[in-house]
């Protein structure tokens, strides 16, 4: 018997993984979030400066990008499992199913989670071409920031946001982030087991808080660089 | 007639499911019933109806019913697309006709899932629920005389969620309204119901892994944490169990790794 591989291959394992790697994701875009919100203050040299403390981990920068990868991988990984064996389990659909309401969660975005999640994926793969694969310093990228040359990611990010249809891209892409994380940031303790009908409600409504704070604070990201970049050029 | 005075009649359109065996692909029919007395029960409904298809020469509908006052959990219809029906915290033998309008077209369908096949019409085969009880749904007790009651003290609050726990009567409910087909619900309340208390404590680790290992093994789907289970449930068990359920499990199946001689205790896959 090996118990360790089926703990984390049983319908309640996948979803220990799941949580985790979720929870992992929850910190991660929180971070992200909050590091990018140095744009809003109008110059680059703020986000400039953040990114290249970023890049001066050197190889802890790489071992970060390969963790959050991994991260990823295996939570697209685990979703893919618990919504086929999910789909196998109800082979046949009923006629019309309708929620009982009361203390229910069942709505159409928490029964997509798959679609809301597939839509962020593609989403993550077009951002990474576009700014973790973008132009380089090699490029000719540069800015000085208190005398010292570093990548110009803010000039990457101006110019992205200059083309009204990756700002539409990025707008919509926000609104699945906000649905995928409402249900998301609740039902990552309940997978772990950590809820009990106390806590419930509050981590729920805490979800729900980021969840919007999430979606605001990266939709604007794009509009504001639109807005105020694009009359400049 | 005193006792139908009160009671109104309504016309109803039905839309069933009728199916010959497991093999069978089975299809939707439909039939209208007039005059159904509001304060029939569904299942009485059904009765007039099968009376009303014998005369006519028609099979009659196959459904499920034993003890017509919610505490056997046999009745089990998708009423309209819910589970038992409309009304939260009754099972479908609970169920009146006068939750109903009149000219409502009603859709019944057997409960859906992998693990529950369809035998006839409505009645489906839910031993998958047995065969997870059998697993390790039960405590180690000495047999003989009766113990003291008071022999082994619980704590109040520990006795209350075994409990609630406990009122789950098996009906797949859960399942049925599950978008997943998940067993969770039921098969976390009858850990929970035994994990909770001391009695169930010595075989707690062993329980979990079999448990879960049987319901997965069934073909149940796996839990999105909808929360739909605890709305259909005629009981109203909260999902809390399923929380206990994922604890009870990974603590288990972790300890597993460190103790020799586990290998007994999986279940048997
Ligand atoms: C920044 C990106 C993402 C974040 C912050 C995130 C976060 C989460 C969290 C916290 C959960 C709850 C885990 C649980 O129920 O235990 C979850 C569930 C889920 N995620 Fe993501 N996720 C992200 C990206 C993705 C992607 C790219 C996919 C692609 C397939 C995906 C698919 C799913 C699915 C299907 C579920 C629900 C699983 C179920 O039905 O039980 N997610 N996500
Ligand atoms: S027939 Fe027993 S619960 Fe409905």
């Amino acid at each position: 018997m090996v118990p360790l591989k089926r703990l984390f291959t049983s319908t309640l394992g996948r979803k220990y993984l799941m949580g985790a790697s979720g929870f992992a994701l929850v910190l991660f875009i929180v971070v992200h979030l909050l590091g990018n919100l140095t744009l809003y203050t109008g110059s680059g040299d703020a986000i400039n400066t953040y990114a290249a403390k970023l890049d001066a981990l050197g190889i802890g920068k790489l071992i970060l990008e390969l963790g959050l990868g991994l991260t990823i991988l295996l939570h697209v990984v685990t979703a893919i499992q618990v919504t086929y064996s999910s789909k196998v389990a109800r082979a046949v659909q009923y006629d019309a199913p309708k929620s009982k309401g009361g203390p229910t969660k069942n709505t159409v975005t928490t029964r997509n989670m798959i679609i809301t999640g597939l839509v962020l994926l593609v989403f993550i793969v077009v951002h990474l071409i576009q700014f973790r694969f973008g132009p380089k310093i090699e490029d000719g990228y540069t800015a000085n920031v208190s005398g010292v040359m570093v990548h110009d990611i803010y000039r990457v990010v101006v110019e992205t946001f200059l083309d009204i249809k990756n700002v539409i891209f990025y707008v919509g892409s926000m609104f699945f982030l906000g649905f995928h994380f409402r249900h998301g940031f609740w039902s990552a303790f309940q997978s772990l087991g950590m809820l009990n009908p106390r806590w419930s409600k509050p981590i729920y409504c805490l979800g729900f808080i980021i969840a919007i704070l999430l979606t605001v604070g990266f939709l604007f990201m794009p509009i504001y660089i639109y807005a105020t970049q694009g009359g400049a050029q | 007639m005193a006792a139908h005075t009160t009671s109104k009649t309504i016309n109803i359109k039905l839309k069933i499911w009728r199916q010959e065996s497991v093999k069978d692909a089975g299809r939707f029919e439909q039939y209208s019933l007039d005059n159904v007395l509001t304060n029939m029960s569904f299942l009485e409904m059904l009765d007039v109806l099968n009376e009303k298809l014998l005369k006519e020469g028609v099979r009659p509908v196959e459904f499920e019913s034993d003890c017509r006052e919610g505490i056997c959990g046999t009745c089990s219809l998708m009423i309209s697309g819910q589970a038992h029906g409309p009304v939260r915290g009754a099972t479908t033998c609970q169920l009146y006709m006068r939750s109903f309008e009149n000219n409502d077209t009603i859709t019944i369908e057997p409960w859906r899932a992998k693990a529950f096949p369809v035998v006839r019409d409505l009645v489906t085969d839910r031993r998958a629920f047995d065969r997870i009880q059998m697993a390790g749904g039960y405590t180690g007790a000495k047999t003989g005389p009766h113990a003291d009651a008071n022999a082994i003290l619980v704590p109040k609050d520990l006795a209350d969620r075994a409990m609630d726990a406990a009122a789950c009567i098996g009906c797949g409910a859960c399942v049925a309204a599950c978008p997943n087909a998940s067993a969770s619900l039921f098969t976390s309340a009858k850990i929970a119901q035994l994990s909770l208390l001391p009695q169930g404590h010595p075989q707690r680790k062993e329980r979990a892994i079999r448990m879960v290992g049987q319901m997965d093994k069934e073909g149940f789907g796996s839990c999105s944490n909808l929360q739909e289970c605890e709305a259909a449930c005629p009981k109203k068990i909260s999902i809390q169990n399923i929380a206990i359920m994922k604890r009870e499990y990974l603590f288990a199946a972790l300890a597993a790794n460190f103790r020799e001689g586990m290998g007994s205790a999986d279940g048997g896959a």
